[in-house]
């Protein structure tokens, strides 16, 4: 009973630190989408292939960093807080959505760059009504794998003082509350699934469309 | 129209594709450049809508010098038709179709119109098709899309490359067909790349033959085909294609070119008497500008031979009949076999009478051909 009791007593406190990890975790994607998917794009039509290669090596490094050791990192460079956690958050985040932009536009057959070329399209409108739409199922994709993982690593954040649901979490595990340590784990859970779930029916809002998905299901 | 004025094509790394290339391409005619793979045939195409920019010299398009013209302008008023037809997957077959009138702004219910005219003219229904996705649609349906959609903005000018060469060779020959159906009522400027010689034949106006970066030889595939201008053109027609058209002489060359003739107002005597001394049974009635009236035979004049007052005039016969001096022999024998004609005069378009093909002709003909190879 106190697993499920454990909610009606501590919902405000679980409201806030959820309230508190999505601010932190979509602060972190937002600037990793801001970020990587114009540079994923621009890395696909530069003619600089040396862009390329270090574009993904300095954002690969990033990955290969363990968690707790960026978080620490950052702690003598950007003190602690929310600001340092969402800065390791947004590094974490570069790799997955950059790769998939990157091969999402690798993807589109040139045959139909040439003819969108051919019949006249002008850049902007190449980009925005042929490539981008084409593009969306991979670019989708990795956003909602890069969104999965940012929320789980987010439970992390509290060790340089972020808050979140991490927080509630390291709390519970320090004073042996199983409920509450049950509690919050349980909401993070959650709240990555129905994130995930909403980010499925926004890729099929914008991709009310066979082909493409069939070539992302096969990717 | 379209002309090439001394266009070299260089690229970056050295390698000259095009060499001081000069042409000039009709409107309303289908001109096919063909060649071997790197002729520099898609180059000089894709130089017409500005995919690619020559290093020297210039393309004009009606006169006007396309460099001065911006490239998006220039290519929504040009059909670009390609290889690996490159429909958008992610649009319905209408919106595909629709791409550059939306481009060109037009209002929504002339571009629902035009879709369906067009559409319909390569008789997919538009209630099945409009709202289907390319995925949905065989190789040969999707290729059709690619080339209504390259009318859709009614360009004048519409540029192929390669169109068909990806399809079976069922779909291929239907869709060759299509298209000269379609040229026959919408006479647009096409430009039209392939590699296959008998695609080329079959819808050129006229055939532009290249290799490395240089036209060999331009004119109608009759041109071509007859009188190949070395070596390389012939090799690559083929020799099967040129055994044919070689093999077949015109009438001109079968004829006799001094048929026995008499003017209409000639009495019958005197026809007699050009028999006898000739050596034939009929003649040749002609004008004195020697245009062709008809003919008369011994039989008729001995029949009305008591009349005085008759004229060769009065008693000649028309012909149903006649050739022109390149008609080929094949079609001048069936023609006289299929009418039991024992000749048949060959006559120029103003009616002149140059020759005579009769039986006798044909097999000395023949003669000479057989008894000359058995030399060899």
């Amino acid at each position: 009973m106190d697993y499920i009791n454990i909610f009606a007593t501590r919902w405000k406190d679980l409201g806030s630190a959820m309230l508190e990890h999505i601010i932190i975790s979509g602060a972190a994607l937002l600037l990793g989408i801001i970020i990587a998917v114009p540079l994923g794009i621009y890395l696909v039509k530069t003619r600089y292939t040396w862009l390329r290669s270090v574009a993904f090596t300095i954002t690969n490094i990033f990955q290969t960093i363990p968690s707790l050791a960026l978080l620490a990192i950052l702690i003598p460079l950007i003190g602690i807080g929310k600001f340092p956690a969402i800065v390791a958050l947004f590094l974490y985040s570069l790799l997955p959505i950059l790769r998939n932009t990157y091969s999402g536009f690798k993807s589109i057959d040139p045959s139909v760059i040439e003819a969108a070329r051919g019949m006249g399209y002008d850049g902007r409108q190449r980009l925005f009504r042929i490539e981008l739409p084409l593009a969306i199922p991979y670019l989708m994709s990795g956003i909602r794998l890069t969104t999965i993982y940012v929320i789980s690593w987010a439970t992390l954040a509290t060790l340089i003082g972020a808050g979140g649901l991490g927080e509630l979490i390291y709390g519970g595990l320090s004073v042996y509350d199983k409920p509450l340590i049950f509690a919050s784990s349980i909401t993070t859970m959650l709240l990555a699934i129905v994130i995930d779930l909403l980010l499925a029916s926004l890729e099929r809002l914008l991709t009310r469309q066979t082909t493409s998905r069939e070539q992302s299901a096969s990717s | 129209m379209i002309k090439f004025e001394n266009v070299y094509k260089q690229y970056d790394n050295g390698h000259t594709v095009l060499k001081n290339l000069n042409l000039h391409c009709k409107e309303g005619e289908i001109t096919v450049f063909i060649g071997p793979s790197g002729c520099g045939k898609t180059t000089t195409m894709k130089l017409i809508n500005r995919l690619i920019e020559p290093t020297k010299g210039k393309v004009l398009v009606n006169d006007v010098d396309i460099s001065t013209i911006s490239p998006v302008k220039l290519r929504r008023s040009i059909g670009y038709v390609i290889q690996h037809v490159g429909l958008f997957p992610h649009m319905t077959i209408a919106d595909n179709v629709a791409v550059v009138p939306r481009l060109l702004e037009w209002e929504e219910d002339r571009i629902q119109k035009q879709v369906k005219n067009l559409l319909d003219m390569v008789n997919l229904k538009a209630d099945t098709y409009a709202d289907r996705y390319p995925s949905e649609l065989s190789g040969g349906q999707q290729q059709r899309i690619g080339v209504i959609r390259a009318f859709a903005a009614e360009q004048s000018i519409i540029l192929m490359d390669e169109p068909f060469s990806a399809l079976d060779p069922i779909s291929r020959e239907q869709l060759q067909d299509e298209l000269i159906r379609l040229q026959k009522d919408i006479k647009k400027t096409i430009i039209f790349v392939t590699h296959d010689m008998d695609e080329a034949i079959r819808i050129a106006d006229k055939i532009v033959l290249m290799r490395s970066g240089k036209i060999l030889q331009e004119g109608t595939p009759e041109e071509i085909l007859r009188r190949p201008a070395n070596d390389f053109v012939k090799n690559f027609i083929g020799k099967k294609r040129l055994a044919q058209f070689e093999a077949i002489p015109e009438s001109e060359e079968v004829m006799t070119r001094k048929p026995v003739t008499i003017l209409p107002s000639r009495g019958l005597a005197e026809s007699i008497k050009i028999m006898e001394r000739k050596q034939v049974d009929s003649l040749m009635v002609v004008d004195t500008k020697d245009r062709l009236q008809g003919y008369i035979t011994i039989y008729d004049v001995l029949q009305q031979f008591k009349d005085e007052t008759k004229r060769v005039g009065d008693i000649m016969h028309t012909f149903e009949h006649v050739i022109a001096p390149d008609t080929l022999l094949n079609q001048t024998i069936e023609l006289m076999d299929e009418h039991k004609l024992p000749y048949v005069p060959v006559v120029k378009d103003d009616q002149t009478l140059v020759g005579l093909v009769t039986r006798g002709t044909i097999v000395g003909h023949l003669s000479d051909i057989y008894s000359g190879n058995e030399g060899l």
